[in-house]
């Protein structure tokens, strides 16, 4: 203010960007910035060393046996060699019984919250159930089914995995196909309506085939979730060594166990197996969460 | 033959169709109970689960009651049997997990969220994020025998060297041990606590920014004064999500706690968590222990419980703000 008019105004744009911000808050921002590129440089650094230990160790061990990784036996303690083959059938088997279970369970659940109880008291339970269950351990949840199927069938088996496995795969089916349904614009319900079909028909044969893009994503993200679970097959699918000759009736390997077992093993061989094990998962669970993005990003509505 | 417009007589035969046995309007009906049905499933596999659990444990609550919380003991040889040390791994590991993971989370979901970076950046970011809250924690647990425990063991023994006299530090670092999977579990929930703390801040109402930045206010006392309030539940929400995720893990804690059924004042020695418990010993446990083993699960399902809950409180009020 004091200064003359001309110098004010011929410097105005400088002065602007002087004054406008005191060194100490100009300090404040630049520490904070700092700050924060520090935070994502120690976040970043731990996980991108897990992605690049399981890509270096997992690599090297699958191409230093291709195909015999896939297609022999896991190993006994000092012997070279061997793969991881039944192991791979068993997370298939596992992961595809828990979505035997959990999907139609899932899908139900999410049509009546939206489609019939819209809002009640009733689907404000299930939702509340929903969101609880999803919370409950994952060790919980092999527990139970140690408890209702294991003992009652007086075996560990596929089967008992896969019922521990649709407990934490029901709750992502139903939260994706709410979703899907709640995306269907009111329109289309009012036409239904209009042209006098009913709920069932209405839901099968105009809202379920504009959902399926989002139930689609549900079940990939739910079995890329029990391809990963450990904690609920070690005490219900238990291991094998060999190829099970009847899953549902016998214990059974999967990928996961066996990266359990054989990381903690002492045995170097058996460790390494473990890496490309862990490589093969996290591919699998990589290949599908891309699926379950390209499948979402096709909307209907 | 032509169709005449609806007469009072045709509304009278809907209705009567209705009430006599009609295939497409049983099934309707069907389809809508079964829906009710498998919705209230989701609820019944609760209690189920609850049920279950009690079940199996009812011989150990029975034996030891309300004193099996505060026992230290756990001698399959006696038949004597206890959680306090295992209730203790759990809480103070998550704990120390949460130190971790907070600051760091939330300081990872500002920069993701502010145009620090274009937008071209950002995106593979935070898909890499997704994709590493989708690893299995097996696999972490395994990173942390081959690396990350080789690597922080040095670190750990120059902090036991210089602040030994603090009872926390007052033993040489073990290899399997509290601290270490603590920081395991912190690297593990660190995308729950991004990915949600960044959805939060992204859809905050872009008014509140404007409005700050018109106020004067630089980038920082807009992000700390008015975006981070506004976000707090959200941001709180994720927290609690997170620390259910670290109480209830499993595999990370029980290839790297050490498993010692005694409380450690140091977090340097090895320790023991519920579920880290529960994996080791299952296998082999029978009778009163097993029991045992399922009143720690019991005890650890309705810690998670409290904490999920609060967590949905915490996110479902914050939803009705917006």
């Amino acid at each position: 203010m004091t200064s003359s008019p001309n110098s004010a105004n011929s410097k105005g744009q400088s002065a602007v960007s002087q004054y406008s911000v005191a060194p100490q808050r100009q300090f404040f921002g630049n520490f904070m910035t700092g700050l924060v590129l520090f935070c994502v440089a120690l976040a970043l650094l731990p996980l991108a060393s897990i992605l690049f230990m399981v890509l270096s160790q997992g690599l090297s061990r699958l191409l230093q046996d291709f195909p015999s990784v896939f297609t022999q036996l896991p190993p006994p303690p000092l012997v070279d060699g061997g793969g991881f083959r039944n192991a791979i059938v068993g997370t298939i088997i596992t992961s595809l019984l828990g979505a035997l279970i959990s999907v139609p369970v899932g899908i139900m659940a999410a049509i009546y919250t939206v489609e019939f109880g819209q809002g009640n008291r009733i689907s404000q339970f299930v939702r509340f159930c929903t969101n609880v269950l999803s919370g409950v351990p994952s060790i919980i949840a092999g527990l139970f089914a140690y408890g209702i199927v294991v003992l009652a069938m007086g075996t560990f088996s596929a089967t008992a995995g896969g019922v521990a496995l649709s407990v934490l795969m029901a709750p992502i089916v139903i939260r994706t196909t709410e979703e899907g349904l709640k995306s269907i614009p009111r329109d289309v319900r009012q036409a239904i309506v209009g042209i006098g079909a009913t709920n069932f028909q209405g839901i099968f044969s105009v809202i379920l085939p504009a959902v399926l893009p989002f139930i689609a994503t549900g079940v990939t993200l739910a079995l890329a979730r029990a391809a990963g679970e450990t904690a609920p097959l070690l005490f219900t699918a238990l291991f094998n060594q060999y190829d099970a000759r009847n899953p549902l009736r016998e214990p059974t390997a999967t990928l996961s166990v066996l990266i359990y077992n054989y990381a903690i093993s002492p045995f170097r061989n058996q460790n390494e197996l473990a890496w490309a094990a862990a490589l093969i998962v996290v591919l699998l669970i990589l290949g599908i969460s891309v699926i379950s993005r390209s499948l979402t990003s096709r909307k209907v509505y | 033959m032509t169709s005449p417009p609806i007469t009072a007589h045709q509304t009278e035969n809907l209705i009567d169709s209705s009430q006599k046995f009609n295939p497409t309007r049983l099934v309707d009906r069907i389809f809508k109970v079964l829906s009710l049905l498998l919705a209230l499933s989701i609820g019944f596999v609760l209690l189920w689960i609850t049920y279950s659990l009690l079940g199996i444990a009812f011989p150990a609550i029975a034996q030891f009651n309300l004193g099996f919380l505060t026992s230290q003991a756990w001698d399959p040889v006696q038949d004597l049997y206890g959680a306090l040390p295992q209730i203790y791994g759990t809480i103070v590991s998550s704990i120390i997990a949460l130190l971790f993971a907070v600051p760091l989370g939330v300081g990872v979901a500002i920069f993701l969220s502010e145009n620090f970076l274009p937008q071209k950046i950002l995106t593979p970011i935070a898909f890499l994020v997704e994709l590493l809250a989708a690893i299995p924690s097996v696999v972490y647990g395994m990173w942390g025998i081959f690396v990350f425990i080789p690597f922080i063991l040095p670190v750990l023994q120059f902090i036991h060297q210089l602040f030994g006299w603090i009872p926390l530090f007052s033993t040489s670092p073990s290899t399997r041990q509290m601290f270490a999977t603590a920081m395991v579990l912190a690297i593990m929930i660190l995308p729950t606590i991004i990915a949600i703390s960044r959805d939060t801040m992204v859809s905050l109402s872009p008014a509140l920014r404007q409005g700050a930045y018109g106020l004067g206010a630089t980038r920082w006392e807009t992000i700390t004064r008015v975006l981070v309030p506004a976000g707090l539940s959200g941001i709180i929400g994720s927290v609690m999500l997170a620390l259910g995720r670290a109480l209830g893990e499993t595999m990370a804690a029980a290839m790297l706690i050490g498993n010692a059924n005694r409380i450690n004042v140091s977090l340097f020695a090895p320790a023991s968590t519920i579920s880290a418990l529960i994996a080791n010993q299952f296998g082999e446990a029978s009778g009163l222990q097993r029991s045992a083993l399922f009143y720690q699960a019991l005890i650890l399902m309705i810690i998670t419980l409290i904490v999920n809950m609060l967590a949905e409180v915490i996110v479902s009020r914050f939803q009705q703000v917006e």
